[in-house]
């Protein structure tokens, strides 16, 4: 009884931090705006100083709802990959999908098919790329089961992702290439509202699609044929795995550029946070954690000050991989 | 006299070929599984036992059968296979609820009556002491009993079991094999059961399934021993099955004449014999004799209070 009040309070300090990150992240910026101000605005009344409505609407909000959103996301598709392979390593960068997003994208932009683009091209496109690899990986985890071996395999992935996106750059006029280096340099603050609203649509509707599997989920631990033995089909488990995963990570990565370990860190965080491998509390779990990491990551990338922003990717990289080696050390051996 | 009713078959197939595309284990196969009998599944290693148990459960292709459900049995079928179970941070009572996932809907909501059921397989089992604790926790033998536990709170009729007793010490296997008996007869389960504890399976087996030439020979233990199926299919080096002992080359000359009775004589002679002497009625004399709960082994006017002495004693002469 003790543990499950320690849980639930658990659950409010989660839900709490969003909270307070949110609004914490709203305030951090070259321009200093009180928290009464900024939760006025908000709520739509008016503000004292009508420019304070302009930078929250136009500047800090999208961009602190993008780190909502991709936090979510990435980690979302980091779960469904630890459970899909059930390797403790796996993660949408790790794997080399991101590597895979990013070819995808350099073959639609240097091929010129640029000019004709559609808002949803370069999305598709590297959910595609990112589909790909998933599935290379996914058919040579089917033969080795080591999984360090599929995490080597991963990083060979991209590699080679990485030096045929180098070759097409060597071969592509510079207008192109001038298009390509500015996708890569991608950043959670560039997005537009309608960018938003995309995002927003495709992670709420993978949220719904897992929500209602996380049976499925949970049985796929067991194994495949414990799985198949209690009524899950495994075909399912695999598709929506493979859909989703590089779904939220082709359309995060094609608008944010690639971003790390925030997938492979969240889910090992909430199972250690919450005790549980039920994904019914891991889904919401990463949602608000992965939405945590993003945010303080975001909050350290404006602390400078003086208007220059660290980018946010290189953040995570930062806090994410102590965050991987101290669990790895603190649980000896980590478990899906 | 008992008559076979038909719905006594829980389970069956015909003309099943079971194997690897290129590769079959077993053909032509037709196979039943009876309400209220235990099977044992017997063969050597790598014979196919794995692959036809998951092939019946429905979770590895045939590669053709004729009739009988091979599919959607989670209501009717509930597995222990030996897979290795790679969650490792999930508590037992996790696990066995696996078993009730089949009667769940898509929010896995446990009712107070799945949650009684759970309660009742890790009873069964008696891992009541284990159930909050980790797999990771676990030894391998704990697990084999969270593992069965999980089966049966999914409460088929039909069970089949891959080596359920392979991690087990001798006091669980007996256990195990026990409930699985009294889940037949007091439930009216059909039980699969593949093992290589050959003494296990002779005592409490109703039918041994023996795997050899891709095909299965059944019948009840005591007609396979006396018609030499299972000497056929094991190749006992040594042993002979029909006494139930392993043959010893007498390597000595010696004869001993044993004079006892009860388990001091049967366990004197196990040990004499062991020691490659020839028990008879002639040679040296040994006679074996009880006062309250301690025994005495007499040689001519020599008395010896351990089996162990009296080895001593008799390979001193023996020189």
């Amino acid at each position: 009884m003790n543990q499950k009040v320690g849980i639930k309070l658990r659950w409010w300090l989660l839900g709490g931090s969003v909270l307070l990150l949110f609004l914490a992240d709203l305030t951090a910026g070259s321009t200093q705006i009180p928290i009464s101000e900024i939760v006025k605005i908000i709520f739509g009344f008016s503000p004292l100083d009508p420019i304070h409505a302009d930078i929250i609407f136009n500047f800090r909000l999208p961009k602190t709802v993008t780190c909502v959103l991709t936090g979510s996301a990435l980690s979302i598709a980091g779960l469904l990959m630890q459970t899909l392979f059930r390797n403790p390593l796996a993660g949408p960068d790790v794997f080399g999908l991101s590597s895979g997003a990013g070819l995808a994208v350099a073959f639609v932009v240097m091929a010129g098919l640029s000019s004709q683009l559609n808002v949803l091209t370069i999305p598709l496109a590297a959910s595609i790329g990112c589909a790909g690899v998933f599935v290379l990986v996914f058919v040579a985890a089917q033969k080795i089961r080591n999984n360090v071996s599929i995490l080597i395999i991963g990083l060979m992935i991209g590699a080679t992702t990485s030096s045929i996106v180098s070759i097409l750059q060597f071969f592509t006029q510079a207008e192109s290439l001038q298009q390509f280096l500015i996708w890569t340099f991608g950043s959670i603050s560039t997005l537009n509202w309608t960018e938003i609203s995309f995002l927003a649509g495709v992670v709420l509707a993978a949220c719904f699609a897992l929500f209602v599997n996380i049976k499925s989920m949970n049985g796929w631990l067991l194994g495949e044929s414990y799985a198949q033995s209690i009524g899950i089909q495994s075909k399912k488990v695999k598709t929506l795995a493979i859909v989703t995963t590089s779904i939220l990570t082709g359309v995060v990565t094609s608008l944010c550029g690639p971003i790390a370990f925030v997938g492979l860190a969240v889910p090992h965080m909430t199972r250690i946070l919450l005790g549980t491998t039920n994904h019914k509390n891991l889904l919401p779990g990463v949602i608000f954690l992965g939405s945590v990491l993003m945010l303080v990551c975001d909050i350290l990338a404006n602390m400078p000050g003086g208007g220059s922003v660290l980018p946010v990717n290189a953040m995570t990289s930062l806090i994410g991989a102590p965050i991987v080696v101290w669990i790895l050390i603190r649980a000896k051996r980590v478990y899906v | 006299m008992y008559k076979e009713k038909e719905q006594d078959i829980l389970f069956s197939v015909s003309d099943l070929k079971v194997g690897f595309r290129d590769h079959a284990l077993f053909e032509n196969l037709t196979l039943d599984l009876k309400a209220g009998e235990l099977v044992c599944f017997m063969g050597p290693n790598g014979v196919g036992k794995s692959t036809l148990i998951k092939t019946l459960a429905g979770l590895h292709p045939p590669l053709s059968h004729l009739k009988g459900g091979l599919k959607g049995g989670e209501k009717k079928i509930s597995v222990v296979l030996t897979d290795k179970i790679q969650v490792a941070d999930m508590s037992v009572r996790e696990l066995v609820s696996f078993g009730r996932y089949p009667y769940l809907g898509w929010n896995i909501n446990l009712s107070s009556h799945d949650d009684e059921i759970v309660s009742r397989a890790i009873g069964q089992v008696r891992i009541q002491h284990l159930s909050e604790k980790k797999l990771f926790q676990l030894s391998d033998g704990q697990l084999q009993m969270a593992m069965i536990a999980r089966a049966l709170a999914q409460e088929t009729p039909v069970l089949l079991l891959d080596e359920p007793t392979a991690h087990l010490d001798l006091n669980n296997r007996v256990e195990i094999m026990n409930l699985l008996l009294s889940l037949c007869k007091k439930e009216r389960k059909a039980v699969l059961v593949s093992t290589h504890e050959l003494d296990l399976a002779l005592q409490t087996a109703d039918l041994l399934w023996l795997a050899m030439n891709k095909t299965i020979k059944k019948g009840i233990p005591e007609d396979l021993v006396l018609n030499g199926a299972l000497d056929e299919l094991f190749q006992f080096k040594g042993f002979d099955l029909k006494t139930g002992k392993v043959q010893h080359s007498p390597h000595r000359s010696k004869h001993v004449g044993l004079k006892g009775e009860g388990a001091e004589l049967l366990w004197t002679k196990n040990a004499l014999e062991r020691n490659g002497y020839q028990v008879s009625d002639r040679g040296i004399h040994v006679s074996i004799s009880k006062a309250g709960n301690k025994f005495m082994w007499r040689v001519d006017e020599k008395i010896f209070d351990s089996i162990s002495e009296l080895l001593k004693h008799l390979d001193a002469v023996d020189r």
